[in-house]
C-alpha cells in the first residue's frame, strides 16, 4: 500500500512538472525551436536582460501586484471590519456580492470592467489595470479576515477601549494583531492572483501597459521566445526558494516547540 | 467595534466595479445598436446553444477526471507525516506560479506530431499518434491547469479528519473500502463540492486552452465571447448577451449542485 | 574684447549644436540622406503607440537585421510603444471597443475602406510625410483610399499555399489540394473570416468580394466540407507548425512563406492557378490619435529607403517603395514569390469593403464555422435549462417530503 500511494504521488507529481520541465529545460536550447534539441547555451538569459519589452511588462505586473496588493489589503480589511458589525440582511448582501467575482467566470468579470470602462470612457491602461485588480483581489482579502473577526476575543478590544484607549488606537493596538494571520493570507493571495491573472487583463489593458501573461500571450501567438522560458525558470527558481525557505523555518520553529513540550512533559 | 463605517470604501468600490458593471452587461445584452430593448441578442446567443453544451461537457470530463486523480492524492497527503505533507501540499501548488499560458504553451511541444511524446513513442516503433488539435487534448489542458485547485480543497478538509476516527472505525471491523466510503468519503463532500465549482467554473469559460490545443476550429463558449469582443467584430450586445447565458447557467448550477450538497448533509 | 568674441562665439557655437547634433551615422545606418524633421520631438518625452501585425518590421532579434524601432527612438527621441495583433479584425475590434490610444496601425486594404467608411481614421498631413514620393504610383489612389489621403503603402503580396515537399508529392497548384482527403489533418487553414472565405470563393470561381448572400454562403458550406480535413486555425502560429513539419499545406502569405522557406527548406510555395488575392496593408492614424504629428514623423521614417528595404527583406513582404527596391539586391528583386510576373498578377483580385450585411453574415458564418462542428438544434438550449430548473425544482419538492415526516 506504501509503495502503491507512493507510486502514485510519483506519477500525479510527474504530470504536474513535466510541461514545466520542458519549459526549464529549452530555456537552455540554442535555437529558438521549441521541439528540436541543438544545444547548451545560456544566451537566453544574457538577452533577456536587454529585452526592454519583456523587462517593462514584468515591471509592470510587479507594480501592479505591489499596489493592487497594499490597496485591496486596507480596503478589504475595513470592509471586513465593517461588514462583520453590519446586521444579518445586508450582511448576507454585502457578503454573496463580495462572492459574485470569486463564483463568476473570470471572463465575465473582465468583459463586464471593460464595457464599464469604455462606459465611462476610461482609456484602458495602466489605471483600468489596477481598478480591475484590485476589484478581484478585495474579495480575497475580505474572506480571509473574515473568519478572523469571528475567532477573534472581543473582550480585548473592549478593554482596550475602558483601559482609556481611543477606538482608533483600540483598533490598531487590540484588533490588528489579532486578525493579523487573515490579513498576511488576504495579501499573499492578492499578490499571487494578480501576478498570475491573464483573462482578467487581458480585456482591460490597453496599449499603454502590458502585465507579462500578456506579452506571453501575445508571443504565443507566434513563436515564444526562449527568453520568456528563461525568465520563467527565474520566477521558478526564486518562488522555490522563497517557499523552501520559509518551509525550513516552519520546520525550526516546529522542532523548537515540539522540543519546548516534550521538556514539558 | 461597532462601526459600519469601515466598509463604506469598499461598499462604494463594489457597487461601482463589481454591481454596476455587470448591469452594464444586462443592459447591453437587451437593448440593440441603437439602446432600444430587444430580445434578438439572447435568442441569437441560443444560437450557440452546442457551443455552450460542448463547453459544459467537456468542463463537466475534465472536472470528473480531476477529481478521480485528486482524490486518492489527497487523501494519501493527508495521511502523511506532517513535514512531508507541507512539503508535498508546496510542491501542488508550486505549478500554479508558472503562468498558465506557458504551461499549456510546454504542452503543445509534447503533444505535437513530432513532440516530444510522439518521439519517445517513435522509439518504440510507434505511432505517431494524434493528439494536438483534438478534444482530448482541450480537456487535458484543463484538468492540467485546474487540478491544484481540485487537489487542495479536498485536502484541507480530509487533513482535519481526525485519524483515530478512522482508527474506530478499524478497530469496529471495517474493511478498508469500508472506511473510504463509510468515513472519509461522507466527511470529505465539501471538500468534493468546493473543488467541483473550482475546477468547473473556470474549466467551462476557458477561453486560451481550446485555441492552443484544440487547433482554433474547438472553440468553446468563452472563446465566441472573446471573438464578440476583441477577437472578430465588436459586437458587444452579442457578447454581453452570450455572457449573460453563461452567467446564468452557472449560477443555476451552482444553486443545484449546492442543493445536492445539502440533501447529503440532511442524509448524514 | 577677446572675451566677448569667446562668448560671442560659444553663444554661436550652442545655438548651432541642435542643428549639427544629429549624427551621420545611427547605428550603423547612414542617415545623413533622410528627409524629414526628426529633431522637432528631441526632448519633449513623447511615446507613440504603433500597433501592427506580429512578425512585421525589421527587429534585429537575429543579430544581423536593424532594429527599426530602436533607430526611431534615437534619431527622434521619440520613444516608441511597439504592440502586435493577429488579424484585421481584431485590430478593428480593439478600435471599436475604444479606450486603446494607438498612434499608427497597418490595417490592410479592405479594412482601410471600411474603417473611412465608419469615420475611425484621421485624414493625414502628407507634408509632414515628404518620403511619400517613394511610394510607387503604382500603389497611389487605389480602390481603398481612391484620393490618397488616408493611408501610406507599407507592403504588398499575394496569397498562395505553402507547402512541405517532403508531405505533398504533387505541385499543390490548384486551391482544391486543401480539400483533398489525402491529406486530412495535415492542413492548416487561416484563422480569419476574410482570407478563410476568399480561398473558398476562387475555389467556386466566385468573386472575393461578392455580396450576394448565397454565393456566401455556399463558400461557409465549403469551409463547413473543409473542417474535417484542417488540423487547425491559424495565423502566425503557422511559422512554428510549418517550420516544425506539424503540417503538409497551408495557404499563407507570399512574404511569410519565404521566411518560412529560409527556416525549413523542405517547404515551398505555390500561387494557385485559380487566382488569388493580392493584398496591400498600409500605414494609418485612427481618429483620436493623441500624437498625429509623432506619428506622421514615424511614417516618414518608415518610407525612408533604407529602412523600407530593411523591413522589406527582414519580413520577405514585397515594399511599393521605390527607393527601397532601387537599393535592394538582385536576388531579392528578383525572387518570383515576392514579385510575381505579369501573369501571375493579372489573375489577382484585391478585397474590397463589402456592405455591413455582408460583413455580419460572414462573420456569424466563420463563428459558427469554427466553433461547432454540428447542426446547429434549436430546441438544445431551451431543454436543457428547463431541464436544469425542473431538477432544481425535483430536489426541492423530494427535499420538503422528506422533512414532512419529521
Amino acid at each position: 500500500m506504501k509503495k502503491l500511494s507512493k507510486l502514485y504521488l510519483g506519477i500525479v507529481f510527474f504530470f504536474l512538472y513535466a510541461p514545466i520541465l520542458v519549459l526549464i529545460v529549452f530555456s537552455f536550447n540554442q535555437s529558438k525551436s521549441r521541439s528540436v534539441w541543438t544545444g547548451f547555451t545560456l544566451d537566453w538569459y544574457v538577452k533577456l536582460f536587454h529585452n526592454e519589452v519583456i523587462l517593462n511588462s514584468l515591471w509592470t505586473t510587479l507594480s501592479i501586484a505591489l499596489i493592487a496588493g497594499v490597496v485591496s489589503t486596507i480596503l478589504g480589511t475595513a470592509a471586513a471590519v465593517g461588514i462583520s458589525s453590519m446586521r444579518r440582511g445586508p450582511r448576507r448582501l454585502v457578503i454573496n456580492t463580495t462572492y459574485l467575482p470569486i463564483m463568476n467566470p473570470e471572463i465575465l468579470t473582465g468583459v463586464s470592467l471593460m464595457l464599464l470602462f469604455s462606459f465611462l470612457a476610461i482609456p484602458r491602461g495602466y489605471l483600468t489595470l489596477v481598478i480591475a485588480h484590485i476589484t478581484f483581489c478585495v474579495p480575497y482579502v475580505i474572506l480571509s479576515v473574515l473568519p478572523k473577526l469571528r475567532q477573534m476575543d472581543r473582550f480585548v478590544y473592549e478593554a482596550a477601549l475602558d483601559l482609556g484607549c481611543s477606538p482608533r488606537k483600540a483598533f490598531f493596538k487590540a484588533v490588528v494583531p489579532q486578525i493579523m494571520p487573515g490579513i498576511m493570507t488576504g495579501f499573499l493571495m492578492a499578490l499571487t492572483y494578480s501576478i498570475d491573472d491573464f483573462v482578467i487583463s487581458y480585456f482591460v489593458s490597453g496599449s499603454s501597459a502590458q502585465t507579462l501573461p500578456i506579452t506571453i500571450y501575445s508571443m504565443t501567438r507566434r513563436r515564444v521566445s526562449p527568453e520568456i522560458n528563461a525568465l520563467s525558470t527565474i520566477l521558478f527558481l526564486a518562488v522555490l526558494t522563497v517557499l523552501l525557505l520559509i518551509n525550513v523555518k516552519d520546520a525550526k520553529i516546529w522542532k523548537e516547540r515540539r522540543k519546548k513540550e516534550a521538556a514539558r512533559l | 467595534m461597532k462601526a459600519k463605517s469601515p466598509a463604506y470604501p469598499y461598499l462604494a468600490w463594489m457597487i461601482i466595479f463589481i454591481v454596476a458593471p455587470l448591469l452594464i452587461v444586462a443592459y447591453f445584452a437587451f437593448t440593440d445598436k441603437t439602446g432600444a430593448f430587444t430580445l434578438a441578442n439572447i435568442s441569437q446567443a441560443g444560437q450557440f446553444s452546442p457551443v455552450l453544451l460542448k463547453s459544459v461537457y467537456l468542463a463537466a470530463i475534465a472536472t470528473v477526471i480531476c477529481l478521480i486523480i485528486a482524490y486518492p492524492l489527497a487523501y494519501i497527503l493527508s495521511r502523511t507525516k506532517v513535514r512531508t505533507q507541507r512539503m508535498l501540499v508546496m510542491l501542488v501548488m508550486l505549478p500554479m506560479w508558472m503562468n498558465f499560458l506557458l504551461r499549456t504553451y510546454a504542452w503543445m511541444t509534447i503533444l505535437e506530431n513530432n513532440g516530444i511524446l510522439n518521439r519517445f513513442f517513435g522509439l518504440f516503433g510507434l505511432g505517431p499518434f494524434e493528439m494536438i488539435n483534438t478534444q482530448g487534448a482541450v480537456v487535458l489542458g484543463m484538468v492540467y491547469n485546474y487540478l491544484p485547485f481540485m487537489i487542495l480543497p479536498l485536502y484541507s478538509i480530509m487533513e482535519k479528519i481526525d485519524g483515530s476516527v478512522i482508527e474506530a472505525a478499524q478497530d469496529l471491523g471495517c474493511s478498508s473500502m469500508g472506511v473510504m466510503r463509510k468515513v472519509v468519503l461522507p466527511l470529505s463532500v465539501p471538500g468534493i463540492t468546493s473543488g467541483i465549482t473550482m475546477v468547473f467554473v473556470p474549466a467551462v469559460s476557458t477561453f486560451i486552452i481550446s485555441k492552443m490545443l484544440g487547433g482554433g476550429g474547438n472553440l468553446l463558449i468563452g472563446d465566441i465571447i472573446d471573438l464578440q469582443f476583441l477577437g472578430l467584430d465588436y459586437n458587444p450586445h452579442l457578447g454581453s448577451a452570450i455572457s449573460l447565458v453563461l452567467m446564468v447557467l452557472i449560477l443555476l448550477c451552482m444553486s443545484i449542485f449546492n442543493q445536492f450538497d445539502n440533501e447529503e448533509a440532511v442524509l448524514l | 574684447m577677446k572675451k566677448f568674441v569667446c562668448i560671442l562665439l560659444a553663444l554661436f557655437l550652442l545655438a548651432a549644436l541642435p542643428l549639427s547634433c544629429r549624427a551621420e551615422e545611427i547605428n550603423g545606418v547612414d542617415v545623413s540622406g533622410f528627409t524629414g524633421d526628426y529633431d522637432k520631438f528631441k526632448g519633449q518625452n513623447i511615446t507613440i503607440n504603433v500597433y501592427n501585425w506580429g512578425e512585421y518590421i525589421s527587429e534585429g532579434s537575429d543579430g544581423e537585421s536593424l532594429d527599426v524601432n530602436q533607430l526611431f527612438e534615437e534619431l527622434t527621441g521619440i520613444h516608441v510603444n511597439y504592440l502586435n495583433f493577429a488579424t484585421n479584425e481584431e485590430l478593428y475590434a480593439k478600435l471599436k471597443a475604444g479606450g486603446a490610444d494607438y498612434d499608427v496601425i497597418f490595417p490592410s486594404d479592405y479594412m482601410i475602406s471600411r474603417m473611412i467608411e465608419e469615420d475611425m481614421l484621421e485624414k493625414l498631413d502628407f507634408s509632414n510625410i515628404p518620403n511619400y514620393a517613394n511610394i510607387s504610383d503604382n500603389f497611389k489612389n487605389m480602390e481603398h483610399d481612391p484620393n490618397n489621403e488616408y493611408c501610406v503603402p507599407y507592403m504588398w503580396g499575394t496569397v498562395g499555399i505553402v507547402y512541405n515537399t517532403t508531405m505533398v508529392e504533387e505541385v499543390p497548384d490548384s486551391w482544391d489540394a486543401l480539400w483533398d482527403e489525402q491529406y486530412a489533418g495535415q492542413i492548416l487553414m487561416f484563422s480569419n473570416p476574410r482570407d478563410a472565405f476568399g480561398i473558398a470563393q476562387f475555389k467556386l470561381g466566385y468573386s472575393v468580394n461578392t455580396t450576394d448572400p448565397v454565393e456566401i454562403e455556399e463558400a461557409a458550406a465549403e469551409l463547413r466540407n473543409q473542417k474535417p480535413l484542417v488540423a487547425a486555425y491559424v495565423m502566425d502560429e503557422i511559422f512554428d507548425k510549418m517550420g516544425g513539419g506539424e503540417a503538409a499545406l497551408a495557404p499563407y502569405y507570399a512574404g511569410d512563406a519565404i521566411t518560412m522557406m529560409e527556416e525549413n527548406p523542405d517547404l515551398a510555395f505555390v500561387v494557385p492557378k485559380e487566382g488569388t488575392n493580392l493584398f496591400s496593408d498600409a500605414m494609418c492614424i485612427p481618429k483620436g490619435a493623441k500624437n498625429k504629428e509623432a506619428a506622421e514623423l514615424y511614417i516618414n521614417f518608415m518610407c525612408e529607403g533604407p529602412v523600407a528595404l530593411a523591413n522589406s527583406e527582414y519580413i520577405g513582404y514585397s515594399s511599393p517603395n521605390e527607393a527601397a527596391l532601387a537599393l535592394m539586391d538582385e536576388e531579392m528583386r528578383n525572387n518570383k514569390i515576392a514579385y510575381p510576373d505579369e501573369g501571375v498578377l493579372d489573375n489577382t483580385e484585391p478585397f474590397l469593403n463589402l456592405d455591413e450585411e455582408s460583413n455580419v453574415l460572414m462573420s456569424n458564418l466563420w463563428t459558427y464555422i469554427i466553433s461547432s462542428n454540428d447542426n446547429y438544434n434549436q430546441l438544445v438550449m431551451p431543454a436543457f435549462v428547463l431541464g436544469a430548473v425542473a431538477l432544481s425544482i425535483g430536489i426541492n419538492v423530494a427535499r420538503s417530503r422528506r422533512r414532512k415526516p419529521k
